[in-house]
């Protein structure tokens, strides 16, 4: 290499996608870059011009622009344009101009060829917006599957080892000694036996057995044996053992399957450690599930608020541990709904029974199962239709007021919108409920179902769940048949658009206006939410979850094949994003919320963003079109 | 701003008149070649002329006492530098090398060691600048040492036509209007040096003093300087000297 094009590589190398270039590849392309000088406002790309380079912003910024002369991108230094020409035809598809004074390094195209060809991490970031979020939602299964935390994570010392001619003594003190409640049974050999391994003496060991505390009752104590004995003749030879990767959900399940409590752990043949069933537990005890149990176990309101720390510390494990956007919102959700049902056990306690069946419905992300740890509570009240106003409201507002103060309480701050039961108008019989679906989806303006849409997520909790079924039901049957309550909430569903993508450290808009950070939610998954909940109600679904509505929704005509993937694959991406940035507020002991700050946005996560913005940008202009608003009332 | 239009008057030299004597009179065949090889005509739009960016770091300033120590060369047109097609020579000086040179430029005494005579690439170097309009940052460097260099191995120096970028920021920000009002307030001069000029232009800083790397700075400073302050019509004749 050159030393004086290191100036070139050096720079370039810290941009992706040339950061995970190897040193070969980064030298190739500094070799043959060629420069030009364009001064601000001075055209870099014109359109269907023949294209056979890549772009490189040296220095300056860029715009790039659609077809139709609309903005697309405003790139800074380090940013790449030109690629998608290069995949295609060679056309100028964006055209290009400077907005400052910009210095572009241009690659030529067999050199940007060779680098798709030779590395696949290149290729993946210069493809369209599709392949990319795939990708990005792959490996963050493909993390998942795999960092379900390994049981090596829970193995804390080196096991005891005895040989097989030690004395059942010595083996009880040794175990003693170390505080362990286990040994590991090895004898000398040679070959390569299974269980065999060699230490750093190069003596090959063989693992014979495992002996516990509870062996030394029955195959000791209970048989009578000399403590004198060898151990050798005494350990069970039946050895189960579990490798070192194996998550512990393995573990637990090879437990469970043998009936052993303890395990030896193995790297390949080589004993490293001995887990017990405790320390599952103890593993365990952690996670979401115990903190469930937990909240059941609860007997007052203020008890279950004093677990609103360790719902926060469970979150960051999960995010952490790389569990996807569905397995955290749904845990949240279960979370959630766990706080209110026992709310309402001890409401009912505090109160007595309900004079009347009742059903609590619950709205937004708690019903589509995905809350974040940021989260308001959205409720109502469905009551039987025996409901009589003046006997019986008393009984359901103080119910309403039990639930609504203590989900307060545990971080479930009070509905901004005053979507809660204890608001009198959305606390009445499952009749006027009906009322109130037909009514919207009959009469609909935009206007009017700016507020209620919310609604339209919905799901029971707690008592008469075939209430909210039957609205279900209808919501289900009657909205695929109202096409103009789907273009006032298509309207609706406009009103939040996501930005253009990032520029620098700022969000930039479509306007090309900046920004110091963005709400996700109220720009990314809120919208997309939004969006396939139309799509859902035009197509009968009754699903709420927003990834199973697409599922729904890919069954039938209703989309463009592969459409709903790609917004499935968008909408995991913004949620991930949304939950990643809450769990870095939380790590760094701020209070989470829905926004990013660019600057705290890794490179490859902003160009992934900026693709998932051009997906829900796309997929609200098709809704417009798709479900446009009737200019006559149709007749009944 | 008021008065910092460039003054276009630039005193001319008949360079073709020069050449065809030069061709005619030379008697090393590497130099008979060079003038041999004709330049783009005055009138020639600067867009069309085929230039080259020429950069050397020397022992010191003064072509009698000092030497050169490595050239950088890049090809390059108004339009596209040509990296690729770049050349860098080390080549032992003819006077030894100061420690002060060597932190300025980079370039150790075994690297010096083990270089060529300058008289080795002499051809190549020859034969790459021909038929290009070679540009530099500060000509009073270039020119004589080259010249110097020549004629100390081949008997006869080359003398040709340049462009010299840090001249034309001189012309902009030093010989107007404007740049006197700023001289009579007492202000100082604007820098012309290549970084600061570069900087004028939004070019990034470059970590200096390799003859090639700044044979590529010098090539993006002109390519903005007639963006910024010329047009790609402009006649090669405005602008070298």
């Amino acid at each position: 290499m050159d030393v004086e094009l290191l100036e070139i590589r050096q720079f370039m190398g810290q941009f992706p996608p040339f950061d995970g270039l190897s040193d070969e590849l980064l030298d190739a392309i500094a070799e043959r870059v060629e420069v030009s000088y364009f001064k601000t406002g001075s055209d870099i790309l014109v359109l269907n011009d023949t294209l056979d380079e890549l772009c490189f912003i040296r220095s300056g910024a860029v715009e790039v622009y659609r077809r139709q002369g609309e903005l697309y991108n405003r790139l800074g230094e380090g940013d790449i344009f030109g690629h998608f020409s290069l995949l295609r035809n060679h056309k100028v598809r964006f055209p290009a101009q400077a907005i400052e004074d910009t210095l572009i390094y241009f690659i030529p195209n067999d050199v940007f060829q060779r680098l798709c060809e030779e590395d696949d991490d290149f290729a993946d970031f210069v493809e369209l917006e599709r392949p990319r979020l795939e990708t990005a939602a792959e490996q963050q299964k493909k993390s998942n599957d795999m960092m379900v935390t390994r049981i090596r994570k829970l193995v804390t010392r080196y096991p005891v080892m005895v040989e097989a001619s030690t004395t059942l003594q010595q083996v009880a003190q040794q175990i003693s000694e170390a505080q362990a409640s286990a040994a590991i049974v090895i004898n000398q050999c040679t070959g390569n036996p299974r269980y065999s391994f060699q230490d750093s003496e190069g003596q090959t060991w063989r693992m014979e057995g495992i002996f516990t505390d509870s062996d030394f009752r029955t195959r000791v104590v209970a048989e009578g044996l000399s403590p004198q004995a060898a151990i050798g003749d005494v350990a069970s030879s039946h050895l189960i053992t579990i490798q070192s990767d194996a998550s512990v959900y393995e573990a637990m399940l090879t437990m469970l399957r043998n009936n052993v409590h303890h395990l030896p752990v193995v790297y390949r043949q080589r004993p490293v450690g001995v887990v017990h069933l405790s320390d599952i537990i103890r593993y365990e005890t952690h996670s979401g599930l115990y903190l469930v149990s937990n909240i059941f176990n609860q007997s007052s309101a203020q008890g279950l608020a004093k677990l609103a720390p360790d719902v926060r510390a469970a979150f960051v494990r999960m995010v952490q541990e790389g569990a996807n956007s569905q397995m955290v919102g749904s845990a949240l959700s279960t979370i959630g709904r766990s706080f209110t049902r026992r709310l309402l056990e001890l409401a009912e306690t505090e109160l007595g029974p309900p004079p009347v069946p009742y059903c609590f419905m619950v709205n937004g992300s708690m019903a589509r199962n995905e809350q974040s740890i940021v989260t308001d509570q959205d409720n109502a009240l469905v009551l039987s239709d025996d409901f009589v106003a003046e006997e019986h409201d008393e009984y359901f507002f103080a119910l309403a007021k039990f639930v609504s103060d203590g989900l307060d309480a545990c971080g479930y701050t009070y509905c901004k919108g005053n979507v809660m039961a204890t608001n009198d108008q959305w606390r009445q019989p499952l009749s006027v409920w009906k009322r109130y679906f037909q009514d919207w989806m009959e009469n609909p303006t935009p206007e009017r179902l700016l507020h209620s849409s919310i609604f339209f997520d919905l799901d029971s909790i707690y008592g008469e769940d075939h209430f909210v079924e039957t609205l279900q039901d209808l919501i289900a049957q009657k909205a695929p048949q109202s096409p103009l309550f789907l273009a006032a909430m298509a309207r609706n569903a406009l009103n939040r658009t996501p930005p253009l993508g990032f520029f620098r450290t700022f969000v930039m808009e479509k306007d090309g206006k900046h920004n110091n950070s963005i709400n996700l939610k109220r720009r990314g998954t809120a919208p997309m939410a939004d969006l396939v909940r139309i799509h859902a109600l035009a197509s009968g679904s009754k699903a709420q979850n927003t990834f199973q509505r697409l599922s729904d929704i890919s069954d039938t005509q209703l989309l463009a094949t592969g459409v709903s993937d790609k917004l499935s694959y968008a909408f995991e991406f913004l949620c991930m994003s949304r939950l990643r940035h809450q769990m870095i507020d939380i790590q760094e002991e701020r209070a989470p919320d829905n926004n990013i700050e660019p600057e705290n946005v890794e490179d490859s996560e902003r160009h992934t963003l900026k693709d998932a913005f051009q997906v829900l940008s796309n997929a609200q202009k098709f809704l417009k079109f798709r479900y446009p608003m009737p200019s006559q009332r149709p007749r009944q | 701003m008021l008065g910092i239009r460039p003054r276009q008057r630039v005193t001319q030299a008949n360079w073709a008149e020069y050449m065809a004597r030069r061709e005619r009179q030379a008697k090393d065949t590497a130099i008979k070649q060079f003038f041999a090889t004709p330049l783009p005509a005055e009138d020639t739009p600067i867009a069309d002329v085929p230039m080259i960016a020429l950069d050397m770091e020397t022992t010191g300033l003064d072509e009698h006492h000092h030497a050169i120590v490595s050239i950088g060369l890049v090809p390059f047109t108004l339009d596209r530098i040509k990296l690729a097609e770049r050349r860098y020579w080390v080549v032992k000086p003819t006077r030894p090398l100061s420690d002060t040179s060597i932190t300025f430029h980079h370039i150790t005494h075994s690297e010096v060691a083990a270089a060529p005579d300058m008289d080795t690439i002499l051809d190549e170097l020859l034969q790459r600048l021909a038929g290009h309009l070679v540009v530099v940052h500060f000509r009073n460097i270039e020119r004589p040492f080259l010249e110097a260099a020549i004629k100390a191995r081949r008997g006869e120096g080359v003398m040709f036509p340049m462009i010299d970028t840090m001249s034309l920021e001189a012309r902009l920000h030093r010989q107007t209007l404007w740049a006197r009002f700023r001289r009579w307030l007492g202000r100082p001069p604007v820098s012309i040096r290549l970084n600061a000029s570069r900087e004028r232009y939004g070019l990034p800083a470059y970590q200096g003093h390799h003859a090639l790397l700044d044979a590529l700075a010098t090539a993006e400073l002109f390519q903005a300087q007639v963006a910024t302050h010329y047009r790609p019509d402009t006649p090669l004749k405005d602008l070298w000297c």
